[in-house]
């Protein structure tokens, strides 16, 4: 029997409203190597095509730098967009801004496999 | 130890599982089962319950501390970690589901730890309020039985003051109807309302000096699922139980025959994140 690698998916966020500055709750990654952010937006509310979200890495689940990878967020509703990184140390989250007067209900996932 | 055979078992030696094991989880190889949990919906997410929107979820955790780098698990490198948001009254949870298949004696037992975020150069032993144990449990199909869900909770701190004090819980929230359709309902079991002390359950679990030393401690819960009892728990050396362990009853649900969940919980006393760390556990049973 092969070894299969292990791989878990978090709910980061789940029919959450972002408006202005968000960030994800610290995320615990060491044992993985690979990961993807997927957001879905549920609802959106107004022009979000310029919106982005920033993965950032941390060593210790308190103090954050960006890891340099930035996605768009979903401007539609039931659109999924996704970042994906590699080699991140221990800990992981995302970060962004809604515009001012754009509001999203979003779902995330964070998909770690290692 | 009821089986002599474990005695020298390099894992399961530290336990004194009944005769038979019904799952041991080490979290170093995964995560075995340990999920989220989500309050039931209908048509919306937004029917779910508020109370069970943002309960957060299970994570492996390597126990690295800012200042010390990691300390790993207490028998490898990852433990289960039920995390709180930094809100007051955030809970973080873990959930195994499974059924059972005899009406016997079943055990849990664990090695954890709790701690808040180390965000402060302090103590700060009262930030956690508390963590706990629950079990979600229904009969058989051909022997309907009431649901009752026995719940423990070792209350740490409460609007910072310093408690150390077992409870049970004898009471959940009304059940409401969730949708439209009839088949779907929902109660919220966790709430901070109704826990009652058990008499002479007190007790100042280790916490170490500062946010960032850890000491695992053991946790053994019985019950006997056909009296709908707890038989007693043990936290390393303490015995207490059962006079005065109360448990949720609730009339039996047309979905839920033979469920035997098992749910490990912490909850944050201020808007600090609060942390539960399961290094291993073990539920077994007197037979199969």
């Amino acid at each position: 029997m092969p070894t299969l690698r292990e791989s878990y998916t978090l709910l980061l966020e789940r029919n959450v409203r972002w408006e202005g500055a968000f960030a994800t709750e610290p995320t615990e990654a060491a044992w993985a190597s690979e990961a993807i952010f997927f957001v879905r937006a549920l609802q959106v509310e107004g022009d979000l095509s310029h919106a982005e979200a920033r993965v950032q890495i941390s060593p210790d689940g308190m103090h954050w730098c960006d890891e340099g990878t930035v996605f768009p967020l979903p401007d539609a509703t039931d659109a999924v967009t996704f970042g994906r990184v590699s080699h991140f140390g221990g800990w992981l989250r995302i970060v962004g801004e809604v515009p001012d007067g754009v509001a999203m209900t979003v779902i995330a996932y964070l998909v770690l496999k290692g | 130890m009821t089986n002599p055979q474990l005695y020298t078992h390099p894992e399961l030696s530290r336990f004194n599982p009944l005769p038979r094991i019904l799952y041991y989880d080490d979290f170093d190889d995964g995560m075995h089962g340990w999920t989220q949990l989500i309050g039931n919906y209908e048509g919306s997410l937004d029917s779910i319950l508020p109370e069970y929107t943002d309960i957060r979820p299970p994570q492996l955790s390597n126990l690295t501390m800012w200042d010390t780098g990691t300390a790993g698990s207490m028998t490898g490198s990852y433990a289960l970690k039920m995390a709180t948001r930094p809100k007051a009254g955030g809970l973080g949870l873990g959930i195994k589901r499974q059924t059972f298949r005899k009406l016997t004696n079943i055990q849990l037992e664990c090695y954890l730890c709790f701690k808040p975020e180390a965000s402060e150069l302090k103590l700060s032993a009262t930030d956690v309020r508390a963590f706990g144990v629950l079990f979600d449990i229904e009969g058989g199909y051909h022997n309907p039985r009431a649901r009752w869900m026995p719940h423990l909770r070792y209350l740490n701190a409460l609007d910072g003051q310093r408690m150390g004090k077992w409870q049970t819980k004898p009471e959940t929230r009304a059940i409401q109807k969730i949708g439209g359709s009839g088949e779907t309902v929902s109660h919220f079991h966790l709430g901070p309302e109704g826990w009652v002390d058990i008499p002479g359950a007190d007790q100042i679990v280790c916490y170490n000096e500062i946010a960032t030393k850890m000491n695992w401690s053991y946790l053994r819960i019985s019950l006997d699922l056909e009296a709908q009892q707890f038989t007693g728990f043990q936290c390393d050396e303490q015995v207490y139980g059962p006079d005065g362990m109360q448990v949720i009853r609730m009339d039996a649900m047309p979905n839920l025959f033979n469920m035997l969940n098992v749910a490990f919980w912490v909850e944050t006393d201020n808007d600090k994140r609060a942390f539960l760390y399961v290094d291993s556990c073990v539920l077994s049973a007197a037979e199969v």
